[in-house]
């Protein structure tokens, strides 16, 4: 069941713009694709379940806490307890809940931020391969000179700049981080493009804009969907780091600014390691699930990469798990 | 030579962008500077008018001349080497504070990407070899997880118990500054060496999966290479056949990113140094955004952006050089 998160909230967006039949069907044939991808992969299949899991807590999570995140109460510092699984900070909020509010503010926020960076390299990558020429030459320029600045510092002095709040922090990491997906798209673009099927297209007198969204583009799916899970790995890890330096919204409940508030209020000096070891670890596993689904699909691209004896399988299982 | 001159006139056009970018990033941004130091600087006593007029020339920010007046100043400026005054340390030029905190960052970088990309080289090399072995099955997912690990996270972690709990290290800084005055005596050295130990091995833990994968990857295709066959099948030693006829070939990617990752070693270690409160230019710029001073924010920047652009050109001369197919015509 949970398995069904990740292929579902990429194709969301290009499932929005299709009234016609057959993009439908080439549509449900990808995902067709994608699942068969994700059942046969042992580790696609654990990490979509560790993301899956992430995604059911941020979403019905919340409904279920009985304590407020930012309520505060007269219980300073107390260890983990029945009362407070993940005990509280130095006003006494309750960390558990944090927690959980927390994880819908990061795997959301982290999930569309990914998805933002792919549409903008999707359409940067896809327009430039496909019409060459002078709006090539810009769009490359443009992509491989935001490929070679740095984008963890670039991220810091916008953020720095511009008012605090998860937009802006999403904004920034679409701005500095959709160019590396592009590029790949766009050479990917660029052999598409002498294909029958386009120069059919073309001759019947479709539009341009039709073409490269509705014929190209469900070609490069699998591609899109890759590039979408290995960007959202670097948006989570980006975010919460943008979050601890103290460039979020501080008063909104998510890991990154967990961990943010806990280094201002010396919880390292102090051993409260009940703060700041579980919005990390949770950083972490997320990120390990996701890594997990982008080895498998790398598998999957590149056989030379598969395990060969399958009956090394089960080890492999075991070490995953 | 047609490659390598293209090659420059992008870097030349990159670094004009990064220039271009840090003049502009401050002046379209909605936070004014001047008014977020004005409103700090009244919590403390009184401000007039003329105090903020000094500011704004201060940053350039002089609405008096047009924008393009400005932006040719800046550049003007930024030619001579003059970037501007810190507030934090008002009146000490930038250039002086960036001066004495890159040489910490160059030192830890420096030692911790030269001992990742040795280990992790070594170990996707070996892992490679014993492909679906125990070893490969076990370290591959492992360095995998690792790789995940948010970066700030681990180096808290093992803060937290190297130096909180256990007390093996010290918490912060980047000597024992009380005690020991800089300069090349034993007890600065090994102060210098004890403070710089945690930072690095963190760095060196998060960055040697990427490392280790890359080679292994690479390593898996070039052992079904037929030269390997054909060692193997002269019955070379297979210390000789992994070495000198596998892992010589297939470290070629890894080289390029050791280069770009010499480059990334101003910028890259950024949330190191401000868990450990590491005295370079990470935790400058921490400081720095902070305390709102703008002028030592963009010139960090441009410091880790052109530190980064010079070390991507060396690489790509590098790749060039290691790869003549590179050389010739088919240059994209």
């Amino acid at each position: 069941m949970k398995l069904q998160e990740v292929p579902h909230s990429t194709s969301a967006a290009p499932a929005a713009l299709l009234p016609s039949d057959p993009l439908y069907v080439r549509l449900l044939d990808g995902l067709l694709v994608i699942w068969r991808a994700m059942t046969s992969s042992r580790k696609v299949a654990v990490g979509s379940a560790i993301v899956g899991i992430f995604v059911v807590v941020g979403l019905f999570g919340p409904f279920v806490m009985t304590y407020d995140p930012n309520a505060t109460s007269h219980l300073f510092i107390a260890p983990p307890s029945a009362a407070h699984w993940l005990g509280t900070t130095v006003v006494g909020e309750d960390i558990f809940s944090q927690l959980v509010n927390g994880t819908r503010t990061s795997v959301f926020w982290g999930l569309g931020t990914g998805l933002l960076v792919t549409l903008l390299s999707v359409v940067i990558g896809l327009v430039g391969g496909y019409f060459g020429g002078w709006v090539d030459d810009v769009l490359t320029l443009l992509t491989n000179v935001s490929l070679v600045l740095p984008a963890l510092p670039l991220a810091i002095v916008l953020a720095a700049y511009f008012p605090r709040g998860p937009l802006t922090i999403s904004l920034v990491i679409v701005v500095t981080n959709w160019a590396w997906q592009a590029r790949v798209l766009r050479s990917q673009t660029l052999s598409m493009r002498s294909r029958e099927f386009v120069t059919a297209a073309r001759v019947s007198g479709e539009s341009t804009w039709r073409i490269i969204f509705y014929e190209i583009f469900p070609n490069e799916i699998g591609l899109v969907v890759a590039g979408f899970v290995s960007t959202t790995i670097y948006v989570v890890l980006t975010w919460a780091a943008l979050e601890f330096l103290g460039l979020g919204d501080g008063t909104i409940a998510s890991w990154g600014s967990m961990l943010y508030w806990a280094q201002q209020a010396g919880a390292l000096g102090g051993g409260l390691w009940w703060w700041f070891v579980p919005p990390g670890a949770c950083i972490a596993i997320l990120g390990a699930g996701l890594s997990l689904i982008n080895f498998g699909i790398d598998e999957i691209a590149d056989p030379r990469l598969r395990r060969e004896h399958p009956v090394k399988e089960v080890k492999s299982e075991k070490a995953v798990a | 030579m047609r490659h390598v001159i293209r090659r420059i006139l992008f870097y030349i056009c990159a670094v004009w962008v990064a220039v271009t970018l840090d003049f502009f990033i401050p002046r379209l941004a909605p936070g004014d500077p001047v008014a977020a130091i004005m409103g700090k600087m009244s919590q403390k006593g009184y401000v007039t008018p003329a105090m903020q007029q000094t500011l704004s020339a201060m940053f350039g920010l002089n609405t008096n001349d047009p924008l393009w007046v400005q932006y040719f100043k800046y550049l003007g400026n930024l030619l001579h080497g003059n970037l501007g005054n810190s507030i934090q340390y008002f009146p000490t030029p930038v250039a002086q504070i960036i001066g004495q905190d890159i040489g910490w960052s160059i030192m830890l970088g420096g030692v911790a990407v030269v001992i990742s990309f040795f280990i992790g080289c070594l170990f996707g090399m070996i892992v490679a070899w014993k492909r679906n072995t125990l070893l490969d099955t076990v370290l591959s997912p492992v360095m995998n997880f690792l790789s995940a690990i948010p970066y700030f996270w681990l180096a808290l972690l093992t803060l937290y118990i190297f130096s909180y709990l256990l007390n093996w290290f010290p918490l912060s800084g980047g000597y024992d500054s009380a005690n020991i005055d800089p300069g090349w005596t034993f007890d600065f050295v090994s102060s210098v060496i004890q403070h710089t130990f945690l930072p690095a091995l963190t760095l060196i833990i998060s960055s040697l999966a990427g490392w280790m994968l890359t080679m292994r990857n690479s390593m898996i295709t070039t052992l079904s290479e037929d030269y390997v066959l054909m060692a193997k099948a002269k019955g070379l030693r297979e210390g000789r056949v992994m070495f000198w006829y596998a892992a010589r070939n297939a470290v070629l990617p890894n080289i390029t990113g050791f280069a770009i990752a010499i480059g990334a070693i101003v910028g890259g270690q950024l949330l190191t140094e401000m868990v450990f409160s590491y005295p370079g230019i990470g935790y400058a710029l921490l400081q720095a955004v902070n305390q709102q001073d703008y002028a030592m924010i963009q010139s960090v920047f441009l410091m880790i952006t052109l530190a980064v652009l010079g070390a991507n050109f060396l690489a790509d001369m590098l790749y060039a050089f290691l790869d003549p197919r590179v050389r010739q015509e088919r240059s994209a």
